[in-house]
């Protein structure tokens, strides 16, 4: 079992990539049902409180978090506030079929996403390379490809690269 | 030297995205010969904020009626058009004060 940890150096907090919080091939038919699985594993495992999944639904109906990237595949990035977060954590789903987001920058927007990174952060400053390593990730649609291909979770997070 | 200019980056949530856009905003002026200061805020708070800065880079929809420009973008975070964002960041700003 692939376990580790993302941080930059002088972070004192990690985020935790699991296979136990990736689900592969999710059958779900609305953005909803997707942050609702992997919010349940984010609470099962410990790493958030019970408030955290509404959080995170009620911020994705104000702040929608639909990345549309260059390639064909999309994703998005559901997160909330952190006082509903325990420890640090990233939970993973690829898409059996993309469900809409709605697209940060222009809500009005539909994107069909198929890849899904639901974000439990607690200090972000702390936590900025790791978010700058996942921006970067977005940023390469082969890589993204390769992640949404993965057979297994521990594929997945090989290809994620988020590790410093 | 000139006095650094004023960034204000909004999101969301002033959690995850708007970390990730005023470090590439500040890395990606340096570049260009800028020295930027960067605050993070949410969206809600821009228009109280605005009068401070000479610039709003903001990944979600925040009210334009401020009095100083305002890029709304996700190129930070996608990639998609990021050179192209940081030469019109850095003309603003350079016209700017």
């Amino acid at each position: 079992m692939a376990e580790s940890s993302a941080g930059s150096s002088t972070g004192t907090q990690k985020v935790t990539l699991s296979e136990r919080l990736v689900i592969m091939r999710m059958e779900a038919s609305s953005a909803e049902e997707v942050i609702r699985q992997l919010a349940a594993r984010l609470e099962a495992e410990g790493f958030v409180r019970p408030s955290f999944v509404e959080a995170v639904l009620e911020r994705e109906r104000a702040h929608p978090t639909g990345l549309p990237l260059e390639g064909d595949l999309h994703v998005a990035i559901p997160h909330a506030d952190v006082v509903h977060v325990i420890s640090p954590a990233l939970a993973i789903a690829t898409l059996a079929r993309p469900v809409i987001f709605r697209n940060m920058v222009n809500p009005e927007e539909m994107v069909p996403v198929s890849i899904v990174i639901l974000m439990a952060l607690d200090e972000p400053h702390s936590q900025i390379e790791m978010l700058q390593r996942l921006a970067a990730f977005f940023q390469e649609p082969q890589r993204v490809r390769q992640v949404y291909e993965a057979r297994t979770a521990e594929e997945l997070i090989q290809a994620l690269d988020l590790l410093s | 030297m000139a006095q650094p200019k004023r960034v204000l980056v909004a999101c969301g949530t002033a959690i995850a995205t708007s970390t990730v856009v005023a470090k590439a905003i500040e890395e990606g002026l340096a570049a260009r010969g800028i020295s930027v200061i960067t605050r993070q805020c949410k969206a809600a708070e821009v228009p109280a904020l605005a009068k401070d800065f000479d610039l709003v880079v903001t990944t979600t929809p925040v009210p334009t009626d401020l009095g100083i420009p305002v890029i709304q973008t996700l190129a930070f975070l996608t990639g998609i058009g990021k050179d192209q964002v940081l030469d019109q960041i850095a003309e603003i700003l350079r016209r700017s004060g």
